[in-house]
């Protein structure tokens, strides 16, 4: 049948007229006159408030494992930054990545935010009102939780068990503590938590445990112990063992890369040397120099030396580190022992696997997820996805509306932690109360809420449930705390005071951030040395495949936050991406260069993933990092990488034997911020050895710049030479008066953990670009982390350098600049003036340290409105076409004067303190007052390890470096 | 084929064609400039209700603090919560029409909507706590407000006048009692009186037309 015409009929003629119309009159429209600001003023103004003065609230986040203590900076209502809580252990003021990173996932607006059944959208009350179903003993009902430390939530979950008898509670996270929890049977015939304490560490062995990637607390002592006395540099030593490189391997003063099957070889060499009646195995014997030599040392500081095991490794591997801090005589010197952390959850992945077992028989009714999500995150064996449809009723509490939200019948929206009232433990036990910054922005729910309906009480809030718990087992109201009281009045009486008393120890705990005396108390534990006989173990055949968290977004929860998945990973310095990582051998072997695509065989599972070559990786073994591949992340996690997950069982968790890789001719693009990975004779990393340094403390910063400095320079005479630099100018020295403002970075402290880059872009409202925009090199990270490698690709040093702007007193870009938007101010400081700056890029061409970003596009969104909530006020944001770079946080500085001139006092040392240097685990940034003889960034500058990047360009950096200082033994001897 | 336009005449239209195209942007830059303009200096900005500086200052002698409470502490000088205003119209013309949306606005929990008068852009960080500490006094940037029925702008706000401050601030300078003073006048000696203050604040002139001040 012919159409019928359009009626009426369009000429193109008429079209064009109407097109034109339109537009221009879009135009004028367009055009509107701007629309007057308004004032609004509270009704009635809280009482601590004063407007646009920030307040700061301490909570704790258990953000991947156990808590750590926040202060948290409200802006009007809004939360906007985290810093670490000093009183809190597991902080101690430092932050990671994670933390520093929660602000955004807050206010993401991708989060979910309506209650869905079916896919459609419902209501908490429609919800509520189908909890009735619950048969008596609850025999149907399972509840999954993640790994639970908060002591409100675990009784909860207990009062729910009592409630109905028949239901089962069932705790899982992909990345678990099980391995460890088994070895400590093993070894003590209980599960165990162990207290590592580096800071009294003289000699540390790790069998592959990255202490210093993972956690605050564990980087902060081992740095301590390093840093020595009075700037006099002491480092202790160590060892590390792993297949694939991580930061705590990037620290090592000696590291082995071996297979991870073969890391209990190296165990068992190392626990024989000590005399520990275990058998040997075959494969320690190409390192049989290393083994003796760390024993030695490991023998030679007796109490003062510490063996770790990571994660990955087999329980056996614990066991024998317990075996070996016995027989060294560790305990109660380096290691302690405490009850667990997660009492109920000691094998988590067995504990998913008979949930799964369960739902696949059809016995589970009602599954409640709480958080967690096992159909994208469960080994790929447990079946958990298929087996979830057989379960009539699922509810799933989550942040987003992620895999598990989709294939579950209810999904409820989660309150984030800084949106609701919990409790949690630190990794010694001490309670953190949880405590929010804003009422939920979606009506979101937590877990007390949701546990509480299903005990009944439907109105329950957060906030009642927690305080209700601490008040019952407050001394002061615990049944009878005062036997003596007789009468009537006398109780109430004693009421109001116990109450009192409550509310002072309630509001003491939320303003220091911790509840005193709730340490987990240390557990005597007695070796039991019958496991010692077990034989070697066998397998790891052919290509050895290893599971590890992603340095960046963990094990995928972080996957839709977009300053995360554009943190270059420390040591692959990948954005956005993961890829299958594997040594230069294996990769010459199998003609494999970096972005080539491989097919990935592993038990009888296909997958297609990039490699990425990776120095120093162990020969036969690949790496992939878990957390990417999601496909319901949100609008910036989808479809980034590939999943590791399909890959992964629930009877090896970190990998195993067997892998085969195919190439397969495909290319994958990787976006890197770094190119260039040896620093080719210009040391910009200085590096010296502890003897050397002993006997020549300058050492490190006199030796040749580069090949040939200067090549008319006379008989090497390094030191005039540098005399001759130090003074040549063609202008006279500006006067410094008031306050130099300076920064120092401990390159021996540093372990690139790049928690200074995202503490900075949450402070300094920087931008995401993307990964088509980090390819092409214009990433907006004020403050980026370089990595070298030095000497045999197969077994390189590993170095970290923190780059920000250097506030160079001969700044190049200041004289190459057209309209003055980057000149110094009196106190030297380089600024950036974005309302002048007209975008030509000459500056950042000119700069030397290449530190200098630029808006090549409106980065900057300004559209979404809860990312404008996010902003830290105090500072512009910047739009297309303008040049940014550090600014040593200039808004801290003008913060600082301005109190300390409101109070009739100087800026005194340690009032400005920059967001990098606040966030950094192991405190190797400090920021100061030149001008100031005994401030720290003073004393840190009259270091001899003190140097500049670049010196030779004469441009007088303000941000300084110190060498580093290795501690390698003799026997195993090196030289920078 | 002859060609239609002679050379002169192809450079006429090239000429006019250019004109045309240089007066359609002059007029939209003259008529963005004009919409884009705040509400002129010494122009009254209406408000609900119409709050009167000149009766609360002017005739009732209200400090400026009691309801500018953070302009001390914050670089925000603060706008008072209704329960403010209601410390005396609870009790006061609590009949009059014109304090309607006062009592809705207590009422409703809804706040007051006040237009803005002073106005900075936003990449101008401005402390009020600073300059009050340092002797700037509250007329000396918004005039005689004892005066003012509804407010207006009687300074620029722009750049050159913060400058002609920064630079020469013993101008400007009075001594700390009488910074909330409406009724202050430069004495005949200001120069030197003001220097003699620069150094009682330890104000460091040099540093205060830095960029970093005011832009970050």
């Amino acid at each position: 049948m012919p159409h019928a015409p359009l009626d009426p009929p369009f000429d193109r003629r008429n079209f064009l007229k109407l097109m034109a119309a339109s537009l221009a009159l879009a135009g004028v429209g367009a055009c509107s006159r701007r629309v007057p600001e308004e004032i609004l003023p509270y009704v009635y103004a809280p009482p601590p408030l004063t407007p646009a003065q920030p307040l700061y609230f301490a909570t704790a986040a258990n953000l991947c494992g156990s808590a750590m203590g926040l202060l948290v900076q409200s802006n009007m209502g809004r939360p906007t930054k985290i810093e670490g809580n000093p009183s809190h252990p597991a902080s101690l003021g430092a932050t990671d990545i994670f933390a520093q990173a929660a602000v955004l996932e807050v206010w993401d607006p991708d989060r979910s935010q309506a209650v869905m059944r079916d896919g459609q959208a419902s209501t908490w009350d429609a919800f509520l009102a189908t909890l009735s179903g619950i048969d008596g003993k609850g025999s149907g009902l399972r509840i999954l939780t993640e790994a639970v430390t908060s002591p409100t939530l675990i009784e909860q979950m207990r009062a729910l068990l009592r409630r109905y008898p028949a239901a089962r509670w069932h705790q899982y996270q992909p990345i678990n503590p099980d391995q460890a929890y088994v070895g400590s049977v093993l070894a003590f015939g209980e599960a165990l938590e162990t207290a590592c304490r580096f800071d009294r560490s003289r000699v540390v062995l790790s069998l592959d445990a990255d202490f210093i990637g993972h956690g605050v607390r564990h980087a902060r002592d081992f740095a301590a112990a390093r840093r020595g006395v009075d700037g006099e540099p002491d480092p202790g030593r160590l060892y590390v063992v792993e297949a694939t490189p991580t930061l705590t391997g990037a620290m090592a003063d000696h590291r082995l890369a071996v297979r991870p099957s073969e890391v209990e070889a190296v165990a068992r060499g190392i626990a024989r040397a000590l005399g520990l009646p275990v058998a040997e195995s075959h494969a320690a014997a190409l390192s049989a120099q290393w083994i003796a030599a760390c024993a030695d040392d490991l023998r030679q500081n007796g109490r003062r030396s510490l063996v770790v095991a990571g994660a990955a490794q087999p329980p056996f591997v614990h066991a024998l580190a317990h075996a070996i801090n016995h027989a060294l005589g560790g305990v109660g010197s380096t290691v302690s022992y405490h009850a667990p952390l997660f009492p109920d959850a000691t094998r988590q992945t067995d504990s998913l696997r008979e949930l799964a077992a369960e739902m696949a028989a059809g016995a589970v009714e009602t599954l409640v997820i709480l958080g967690g999500n096992p159909v994208y995150n469960a080994p790929a064996d447990s079946g958990f996805a298929e087996h979830l449809a057989k379960v009539a009723a699922s509810v799933h509490l989550s942040l987003y509306q992620d895999e598990t939200s989709a294939r579950c019948r209810w999904h409820i929206p989660a309150a984030h932690f800084l949106e609701s009232w919990s409790d949690t433990r630190a990794f010694d036990g001490t309670v953190s109360l949880q405590q929010p910054l804003m009422a939920p922005l979606y009506d979101g729910k937590s877990a007390h809420q949701l546990l509480a309906a299903l005990l009944g009480e439907n109105t329950a809030s957060d906030y009642g449930v927690v305080r209700d718990y601490w008040r019952k087992r407050h001394p002061s109201l615990s049944p009878n705390p005062l036997p003596q009281a007789g009468e009537g009045d006398e109780v109430s009486l004693r009421e109001v005071r116990a109450n009192a008393d409550f509310d002072a120890f309630w509001n003491g705990a939320l303003r220091t951030g911790v509840i005193d005396g709730t340490r987990l108390p240390g557990r005597k534990a007695v070796l039991k040395t019958g496991f010692l006989v077990t034989p070697p173990r066998t397998g790891g055949e052919g290509i050895e495949l290893v599971f590890a968290p992603d340095p960046t977004i963990w094990d995928g929860r972080f996957a839709n936050n977009a300053w995360l998945q554009e943190l270059p990973k420390p040591l692959t310095k990948l954005t956005w991406d993961n890829a299958a990582l594997i040594g230069p051998v294996l990769a010459a072997r199998l003609g494999l260069d970096n972005g080539d695509v491989v097919e990935l065989g592993y038990r009888g599972v296909r997958l297609a993933a990039p490699v990425w070559i990776m120095p120093g990786h162990a020969d036969g073994a690949a790496t992939i990092t878990l957390g990417y591949g999601r496909r319901r992340a949100g609008s910036v996690g989808n479809g980034a990488g590939f999943n590791a997950y399909l890959l992964r069982r629930s009877d090896e968790p970190w990998g195993g034997g067997g892998l085969e890789i195919r190439k397969t001719g495909g290319r994958h693009p990787l976006a890197v911020t770094q190119h260039h990975h040896v620093m080719e004779g210009r040391r910009p990393v200085r590096a010296i050895t502890l003897t050397r340094f002993r006997l020549d403390p300058a050492a490190a910063v006199t030796v040749p710049l580069s090949p040939n400095p200067l090549p008319q320079a006379g008989e090497g005479d390094e030191v005039s030479l540098r005399e001759v630099h130090a003074n040549a100018s063609l202008y006279s020295a500006a006067k410094s008066e008031g306050h130099a403002w300076a920064m120092s970075i401990d390159l021996g402290a540093c372990t690139g953990c790049s928690a200074c880059t995202i503490a900075c872009q949450a402070e300094n409202n920087i931008p995401v670009v993307g990964k088509t925009e980090v390819a092409r090199g214009r990433e907006m990270h004020w403050i980026r982390v370089d990595r070298y490698y030095q000497g045999d690709p197969d077994h390189p040093r590993t170095h970290f350098q923190p780059v920000p702007c250097m506030h160079c007193e001969h700044a190049p870009c200041e004289v190459v600049c057209p309209v003055e938007a980057t000149l110094h101010d009196s106190d030297g400081l380089n600024l950036q003036v974005y309302n002048r700056c007209v975008g030509t890029r000459f500056c950042s061409n000119n700069c030397p340290y290449k530190v200098r970003r630029f808006n090549f596009l409106q980065y900057a969104d300004t559209e979404t409105e809860s990312l404008k909530a996010q902003r830290n006020p105090e500072v512009t944001v910047r739009m297309r076409g303008v040049m940014e770079k550090c600014t040593y946080c200039i808004q801290r500085i003008a913060g600082a004067r301005i109190e300390a001139e409101k109070s009739g006092r100087g800026i005194q040392d340690g009032d400005v303190v920059t967001a990098c240097q606040a966030a950094c685990p192991t405190g190797a940034i400090v920021f100061g007052d030149l001008n100031d003889p005994d401030s720290r960034v003073a004393r840190a500058k009259r270091s001899p390890l003190n140097y500049a990047l670049l010196a030779e360009l004469n441009t007088r950096p303000r941000t300084t470096y110190l060498a580093k200082v290795g501690n390698p033994n003799p026997k195993l001897g090196f030289e920078f | 084929m002859a060609q239609i336009f002679q050379p002169q005449s192809v450079l006429l239209l090239k000429i006019g064609a250019g004109a045309v195209v240089l007066g359609v942007v002059a007029l939209v830059l003259i008529w963005r400039e004009s919409i884009a303009q705040r509400p002129p200096v010494d122009a009254p900005v209406e408000q609900v209700p119409p709050f009167s500086h000149k009766h609360h200052v002017g005739d009732v002698g209200l400090d400026c603090r009691f309801c500018h409470a953070s302009v001390e502490t914050s670089a925000f000088a603060g706008i008072p919560p209704t329960s403010t205003c209601m410390t005396c119209h609870s009790q006061l013309f609590t009949d009059q029409a014109m304090l309607s949306p006062l009592a809705a606005s207590l009422r409703e929990n809804r706040p007051l909507r006040w237009k803005r008068v002073h106005r900075l852009p936003d990449f101008v960080y401005f402390n009020h706590g600073i300059h009050v500490a340092k002797g700037v006094g509250c007329s000396t940037c918004h005039g005689p407000v004892e005066r003012m029925p509804l407010m207006w702008r009687v300074q620029s706000l722009e750049m050159k006048w913060c400058l002609a401050c920064h630079r020469a601030p013993e101008n400007f300078v009075r001594p700390r009692e009488r910074v909330f003073d409406m009724g202050w006048r430069p004495p005949q000696d200001q120069a030197a009186q003001g220097k003699k203050l620069l150094g009682a604040y330890r104000i460091d002139a040099k540093r205060l037309a830095d960029c970093s001040n005011c832009h970050r």
